[in-house]
C-alpha cells in the first residue's frame, strides 16, 4: 500500500490558489509554537523531561542529516556517526576552550560541530562517494570502525576511555543566563533544531536538492541530461555532514561530556533505526522516529529487561509491514482525511485493534516469562505482568499466553476484511470528491 | 628471525583458513544473491551454540553433523518467510534492514535460551592435543581440524558450482532470473537453496568457530563486520576471491602484530626526529601492531577506493 | 500503552503518597546505575543483586537511622550517554546516592555530572559509591569529595601484584600486554614503574596494546611472548581479551605465569580450565579460599541467587554497604553531606581484617590477595573443579599508594 519512495506532488486543492505568507509556512509556524511550549507541559515540566526533549531534538537533527542521504539520495550509510562524533568532539574542545577563556557564547558553540562535520564530510566524502549502493554503505562501515579504533588510540583528541568534558556554565553570560539550568540548553537545542530543519528543508528544494532525488530514482537519467551523480553525491554528503556535526554539537553541550561511543558503529545504526522507523519518504519521518526511538530507548528499558527483542521486532514489522515508516503511516491517510467515510475507516481500526491488543497480550506474556525464567531465575517464576500475579512454573499461564496469541492472530486477520473494506469506501468517496470538485 | 617468519607465516594461514570457513557462506549468499545478510552472523553463531547443546547430550561428532543442517533449515526459513515478504527488494535497502533486525533478535533469542554469560564449549578430546611442535610452539591438532574442513569447504563448493548441473542453474539462476525460470527451472526456489547452503556453512563454522573463540552472545558482533570486508575484498561473484582475501588478511594481520615500529620510527629512520608537543604526536607513535586488527577495514577502504570490484569479482555490486 | 497506563497509575499513586508525606515512613533513596542489558549486563546484574542483598540486610537490621533504603535501578545500556540520562532520571525520582562501578567510562561521566549536579542544586547534592572503576584519576586528579571508591585501584593492585613477582626468583624477563585505552595504560605504566623500583634487574621484554575487545586470535602475540623469553606476562586484560589470551598460550604450550587482574571474573576459570593450575594468577580483594569456611553473608547470597552465572563476586561490596551503614550511624543522619563527611576517614574491621576509607582522597584500603589458580581447593569455582589459593596477602595499610588528590571540600 505504500513504499519508501517520497511524494513529491504538491497539495492538489492548493494549485493556482494564493497563499498568505502565515498560511503557507503554517507547519513551519505550529511546529515553532510548539517547541516554545512542549516544555512546560506538566508531564515534561520535570528536570528529566526537558532533557527527555533535548534529547530528542539533537536525535532528530541528527536523523533529518541521514535521511539527506538515505531518503532524498539513496545512499545507505553505515558510518554516519563519524562525522556527529567528529562534531562533537570538536564542539567540546571549543567547549574548554571557552571554559579557559575564549570568549564565544554556548549557543554559538554547535557551530564548531556544524563546521567539523563539514570538513570531515568533505575529506571522507571524496573518497566514499565514488560508487553509490552497497559499495558505499561498506565503504562507510570501513570507515567508522577505523575512526572507533583510532579514537581509543589518539588520547589527547579523543580523551580515550574517559572521553572529554567541559563546562557549559563556564563561559561568558548571555543576558544573564547561565547555561546550567535543563531548560536554557533546550531552548538552545530548540533553536537550532529548528534552523536546521528548516535549512534541510530548503536545501532539498534547491535544484541541487531536486538532483539528490534524480541521483536515487535514475542515476543513469541524470547522467544523459548532462549532471554527473558523483558530484551531486558529494555535495550531499558534505551537507548531511555539517547537519551532523551539528547535532554533535548539540549532544556536546546538553551532556558537557564526549566519549567515543559517539563515533562507533552502534550510535551509526541507531540513527538508521530512528530514521527507518520515522519513515525515510517524508520529510517529518526522521523527527517522528528520532522522538519514538528516544522514548523508546530510555523508558522501555524501565519495564522490561526484553527491550533489545522488542525493539527489534518492532523494527522489523516496519521493514516488513510499514517500509514507509510511521510517516508513511499517517500521509497515507491524507487523501481520505476529508471524506466522511474517514470516520468507518477509523472504526474499523478500533474493531481491528482489539483482536490485535489481545495477540500482542499474548506475546508479551510469552516474551517475558521466558525472559524471566532464562536470565533472571533466582527472582522465582512468580511474577507480575499485566497487573495479574502467575507463577510461570505452572503451565497455565504458557498455555492462556498461547492460546491469547493464536486466537488473536486469528479473529485479527479476520477483520483485516473490514479495514480493507472501509478504505475502499473512503477512497471511492475521495475520488468522487476530487473528479467532481476542485479542477485544476 | 626465521622463527618469527615461520611462526607468524602458520598462525597466519591458520587463522586465515578460518576466516575463509566463516565467509564461505555469505560469499555464496552475498555474491551471489547480491543480499547482504547482516544476519549470518547470527546464524554463525547460532550454529555455535547448536553444536554445544547437542554436544552435551550426543557428543561432539554428532552435534558437527546435525548443527549445519539445522542452520540451514534456518537459513531456509529465513528466505522462505522473511526475505520473500520484504517489500522493495530492488534496491537491496529493506532487505539489509531486515537481515539486521534479524541480527538483535537472534541475539535476543541466544540469551533469552542459553543465558548472558560466554558458555564454555570446550575442544573435544579427539582434538585436544598438541600436534606438533614447531621452535618450541606447539600446534594444537583441533587447528589442523579447522584448516581441512575449510579446505574442504572451498573444495566441495567449487565442485559444486562450477561443475555440477545444480551448481549451473544457480549462477545463471544469479544473474538472469527471468531467463533461467523460462526455461523451466524453479527460481524462487533456486534462492531459498542458495540461503541454506549459505546458512548451512555458516553452521559449520559456528559449530567449529564455537570452541576456538569464545561462545557467548556478542559473538555475532564481533565477528560479524570481518566477513563482510573478506566478501568485498575477494570480490563479488568469486569463491577463489574470497579464499584469497582471507588469506591475505589472516597472514597480514599476523605479520603486522610482529612489526612493533611506528611512523615515528619511520621519520627517525629518515633522519626527522618528531618531538611530543608536536600535534599529532600520537599518532606517528601508533605502532602497526597495535592496528592489527583493524588492518581489514584499512584494507575494505582502500579496495573500494581503488579496485570496487575486490580481486578477483566477476560483477559489481 | 500498558506502560503508559503503569505510569499514570504509578503517579497517581505518588501525588496520593505526598498528601500523607508527613505521616508514611521516610526513606533513603539510593540508585543503582549500570549496564543491566546488552553484552555487559551479566557483571552489572550480578552486582546489582549483590548491592540489593546487602541492602535488604541493612532493612532486616532496622534500616540506616530508623529508615528504610529504597533501591532503584537503571540500566546504562553500556553507554556513557545513557547513563547521564539514568542518572538524570534518579536524581528526579529523589536518589541521594548512586552505586557504580563496571566501566571507568561510566564513573567518569557519573562523577562530572554528579559534580555539577551539587555545584548547580545546593540541597539537592548526590554521593556517587563507586565499588568497581578502577581508573587511578578518580582519586587522583579527578578526585572529588562526592566520590568514595570501594576497589583498590589500578596502582594498588600492581602494588600488590608487584610483590608476588619480587618475591619470584624465576623470572627474568616480564612481558606486559593490556587493552588500548585509558585502564590498560594505566596498568602498564603502573607495572614499567613498580617493577623498576621493587625488581630492576627484571627485564621488561615488551609492552605491547591490543585494541579493545577486537582481538580474536592471540596466538601471533604469543608467538611474540615466547619470542621474547618472557617468563611472565603482567596483563589488565578482561573478558575476552582475557579469556582467549590465555587460551591461545595453553594452545602454544606457553608455560609462563601469568600476573592477572581479572582471572577469576565471570566465564574466566571456566575457559581457563586446567591448564591455569599453577600458572595463572590473579590480585583481588577476595577469593573464595580465602579463608576455610565461607562467610555466613556468601553463603546466604548463594542460597537466594543460585545458579553459575550467580556466583558470588564482589566481596567488596560487603565492604562498603557495611561501611555506609557504619557511618550512618556514626553521623546520626542520612544526608549525604554528613553521611560523606563520617565516611572519611573511617575504618572498620571486617573478616579479613581492617579496612579504612581514606580522608584525604577517598580510596578505600582493604587487605589484597595475591593467588594462583589450583585444583586443590574447598570451594571450586563456576561449576569447575578449581579455584585459587592464596599466595600473599597485603594488609590494608600497606596497600596505600601517594596520591596527588587536592580534595576541595564544601563549606
Amino acid at each position: 500500500m505504500n513504499d519508501g519512495s517520497p511524494t513529491t506532488v504538491p497539495p492538489t486543492a492548493l494549485i493556482g490558489v494564493q497563499l498568505r505568507w502565515w498560511e503557507k509556512y503554517k507547519f513551519w509556524l505550529i511546529a515553532a509554537a510548539l517547541l516554545v511550549v512542549l516544555p512546560h507541559i506538566p508531564g515534561l515540566s520535570s528536570g528529566y523531561g526537558r532533557s527527555l526533549l533535548s534529547q530528542m531534538g539533537i536525535t532528530a537533527v541528527f536523523a533529518l542529516s541521514f535521511n539527506l542521504l538515505l531518503g532524498q539520495t539513496g545512499l545507505l550509510s553505515f558510518g554516519h556517526a563519524v562525522y556527529f562524533g567528529l562534531g562533537a568532539y570538536a564542539a567540546i574542545h571549543l567547549l574548554r576552550a571557552v571554559n579557559g577563556g575564549l570568549p564565544i557564547p554556548i549557543p554559538l558553540v554547535p557551530l564548531a560541530g556544524a563546521a567539523a562535520g563539514l570538513v570531515f564530510g568533505i575529506i571522507f566524502g571524496s573518497v566514499t562517494t565514488k560508487k553509490a549502493g552497497t559499495i558505499f554503505a561498506l565503504i562507510t562501515l570501513g570507515v567508522v570502525e577505523l575512526v572507533y579504533a583510532a579514537s581509543f588510540m589518539l588520547h589527547g583528541i579523543f580523551g580515550g576511555d574517559e572521553g572529554v568534558s567541559a563546562n557549559r556554565t563556564g563561559g561568558p553570560r548571555l543576558l544573564g543566563l547561565t547555561f546550567g539550568p535543563q531548560i536554557q540548553i533546550y531552548y538552545v537545542i530548540a533553536f537550532w533544531a529548528f534552523v536546521s530543519a528548516v535549512l534541510m528543508y530548503a536545501f532539498m528544494r534547491t535544484p541541487v536538492g531536486r538532483l539528490c532525488n534524480a541521483v536515487r530514482d535514475n542515476p543513469e537519467r541524470a547522467e544523459f541530461i548532462g549532471y554527473n551523480p558523483q558530484r551531486v553525491r558529494f555535495i550531499v554528503f558534505a551537507v548531511a555532514g555539517m547537519f551532523a556535526g551539528l547535532a554533535g554539537g548539540l549532544l556536546a553541550i546538553n551532556y558537557e561530556i564526549v566519549s567515543a561511543e559517539s563515533v562507533g558503529a552502534l550510535r551509526s545504526a541507531q540513527v538508521l533505526l530512528a530514521a527507518y522507523i520515522g519513515g525515510i519518504g517524508h520529510f517529518i519521518g526522521p523527527i517522528i522516529g528520532a522522538a519514538v526511538l528516544v522514548w523508546l530507548q530510555v523508558n522501555l528499558s524501565d519495564y522490561t529487561s526484553a527491550w533489545l527483542l522488542y525493539f527489534g521486532l518492532f523494527f522489523m514489522a516496519v521493514v516488513l509491514f510499514a517500509p514507509g515508516g510511521l510517516a508513511g503511516l499517517i500521509m497515507m491517510h491524507a487523501p481520505i482525511v476529508r471524506t466522511r467515510a474517514f470516520w468507518g475507516v477509523l472504526a474499523s481500526y478500533a474493531v481491528a485493534l482489539v483482536p490485535a491488543a489481545i495477540m500482542l497480550v499474548g506475546a508479551v506474556l510469552l516474551i517475558e516469562m521466558n525472559y524471566r525464567l532464562s536470565t533472571q531465575p533466582e527472582l522465582g517464576a512468580r511474577m507480575k505482568l499485566f497487573w495479574v500475579d502467575l507463577d510461570a512454573a505452572t503451565p497455565w499461564p504458557w498455555v492462556t499466553a498461547v492460546v491469547l496469541l493464536a486466537a488473536g492472530f486469528y479473529v485479527f486477520r479476520k477483520t483485516w476484511r473490514f479495514v480493507a473494506a472501509a478504505w475502499t469506501r473512503a477512497l471511492d468517496e475521495a475520488k468522487a470528491r476530487f473528479a467532481g470538485g476542485t479542477s485544476p | 628471525m626465521i622463527e618469527v617468519f615461520v611462526s607468524s607465516l602458520l598462525n597466519g594461514v591458520v587463522y586465515g583458513l578460518l576466516l575463509f570457513m566463516l565467509s564461505s557462506g555469505l560469499t555464496l549468499i552475498f555474491s551471489m544473491m547480491g543480499v547482504l545478510n547482516i544476519a549470518h552472523a547470527g546464524v554463525f553463531m547460532l550454529g555455535a551454540y547448536i553444536t554445544y547443546q547437542i554436544g552435551k547430550y550426543a557428543g561432539f561428532w554428532v552435534a558437527l553433523m546435525l548443527a549445519p543442517v539445522l542452520c540451514g533449515l534456518i537459513g531456509a526459513a529465513i528466505e522462505r518467510y522473511g526475505l520473500r515478504f520484504v517489500p522493495n527488494r530492488k534496491s537491496h535497502v529493506p532487505e539489509i534492514l531486515f537481515t539486521f533486525g534479524l541480527l538483535y533478535l537472534i541475539e535476543e533469542l541466544v540469551v533469552m535460551i542459553w543465558g548472558r554469560n560466554p558458555i564454555p564449549a570446550t575442544v573435544p578430546e579427539a582434538l585436544d592435543f598438541p600436534l606438533f611442535t614447531l621452535f618450541g610452539t606447539s600446534y594444537p591438532a583441533y587447528k589442523a581440524f579447522m584448516m581441512a574442513v575449510s579446505i574442504g569447504m572451498f573444495v566441495s563448493l567449487y565442485v559444486a558450482l562450477k561443475r555440477t548441473r545444480i551448481g549451473l542453474v544457480i549462477q545463471a539462476a544469479l544473474t538472469h532470473p527471468q531467463m533461467v525460470a523460462a526455461l523451466g527451472h524453479n527460481v524462487p526456489s533456486v534462492y531459498v537453496l542458495v540461503f541454506a547452503l549459505g546458512s548451512a556453512l555458516a553452521g559449520l563454522a559456528g559449530a567449529i568457530g564455537g570452541f576456538t573463540w569464545l561462545t557467548a552472545p556478542t559473538l555475532a558482533f564481533t565477528v560479524g563486520p570481518i566477513v563482510f570486508v573478506i566478501v568485498i575484498v575477494g570480490g563479488l561473484g568469486s569463491l577463489a576471491g574470497a579464499l584469497i582475501a582471507s588469506m591475505l588478511i589472516g597472514i597480514l594481520q599476523t605479520f603486522a602484530v610482529v612489526v612493533d615500529y611506528s611512523l615515528r620510527d619511520l621519520f627517525a629512520a629518515l633522519g626527522v626526529t618528531v618531538s611530543p608537543s608536536s600535534p599529532l604526536y600520537e599518532l606517528y607513535s601508533i605502532k602497526v601492531a597495535q592496528t592489527a586488527p583493524v588492518i581489514p577495514y584499512l584494507l575494505l577502504v582502500l579496495m573500494l577506493i581503488v579496485r570496487p570490484r575486490g580481486l578477483l569479482g566477476t560483477r559489481d555490486a | 500503552m500498558f506502560s503508559n497506563l503503569r505510569r499514570l497509575g504509578t503517579a497517581g499513586l505518588a501525588l496520593v503518597g505526598t498528601v500523607y508525606a508527613g505521616s508514611a515512613m521516610a526513606e533513603v533513596k539510593m540508585a543503582f546505575v549500570e549496564a543491566l542489558s546488552g553484552g555487559a549486563a551479566s557483571a552489572g546484574l550480578l552486582s546489582q543483586k549483590t548491592v540489593q542483598f546487602f541492602v535488604d540486610r541493612i532493612n532486616a537490621a532496622g534500616g540506616l537511622n530508623g529508615e528504610k533504603i529504597l533501591l532503584s535501578s537503571y540500566d546504562n545500556k553500556t553507554s556513557a550517554q545513557e547513563t547521564l540520562i539514568a542518572l538524570k532520571k534518579a536524581i528526579d525520582d529523589g536518589n541521594r546516592y548512586v552505586f557504580q562501578g563496571n566501566g571507568s567510562a561510566f564513573a567518569y561521566a557519573i562523577l562530572d555530572a554528579v559534580n555539577k549536579n551539587n555545584e548547580r542544586n545546593p540541597g539537592k547534592e548526590v554521593v556517587f559509591l563507586n565499588f568497581a572503576a578502577v581508573d587511578p584519576p578518580l582519586t587522583n586528579e579527578k578526585c572529588s569529595f562526592w566520590h568514595f571508591r570501594f576497589d583498590a585501584d589500578v596502582d594498588m593492585k600492581m602494588a600488590a601484584l608487584t610483590e608476588a613477582v619480587k618475591g619470584d626468583k624465576n623470572v627474568k624477563k616480564i612481558y606486559l600486554l593490556n587493552q588500548d585505552y585509558s585502564f590498560g595504560r594505566s596498568v602498564a605504566a603502573a607495572a614499567e614503574k613498580m617493577l623498576k623500583e621493587k625488581r630492576p634487574d627484571i627485564q621488561i621484554v615488551g609492552n605491547e596494546f591490543v585494541p579493545l575487545q577486537k582481538v580474536q586470535d592471540f596466538s601471533p602475540y604469543v608467538a611474540k611472548i615466547k619470542a621474547s623469553g618472557a617468563n611472565g606476562v603482567i596483563t589488565g586484560n578482561w573478558g575476552n581479551d582475557m579469556l582467549l589470551l590465555i587460551k591461545a598460550g595453553k594452545d602454544a604450550g606457553y608455560n609462563g605465569v601469568w600476573y592477572t587482574y581479572y582471572a577469576g571474573g565471570l566465564g574466566a576459570p571456566p575457559a581457563i580450565g586446567e591448564a591455569g593450575i599453577g600458572k595463572v594468577k590473579q590480585v583481588s580483594e577476595w577469593h573464595k579460599d580465602v579463608t576455610p569456611e565461607l562467610d555466613p553473608a556468601i553463603a546466604a547470597f548463594e542460597k537466594r541467587f543460585p545458579g553459575q552465572e550467580n556466583e558470588y563476586g564482589y566481596w567488596r561490596i560487603k565492604t562498603m554497604m557495611e561501611m555506609f551503614a557504619e557511618a550512618a550511624k556514626k553521623a546520626k543522619s542520612n544526608d549525604p553531606i554528613k553521611v560523606a563527611g563520617a565516611l572519611e576517614g573511617l575504618t572498620m574491621s571486617t573478616a579479613l581484617g581492617p579496612v579504612e576509607m581514606r580522608a584525604d582522597n577517598h580510596q578505600l584500603l582493604q587487605p589484597l590477595f595475591v593467588s594462583t589458580m589450583s585444583n586443590k581447593v574447598k570451594h571450586p569455582l563456576q561449576g569447575t573443579k578449581i579455584g585459587f589459593i592464596t599466595d600473599r596477602k597485603v594488609d590494608a595499610k600497606a596497600t596505600a599508594v601517594p596520591t596527588t588528590c587536592k580534595m576541595q571540600r564544601p563549606s
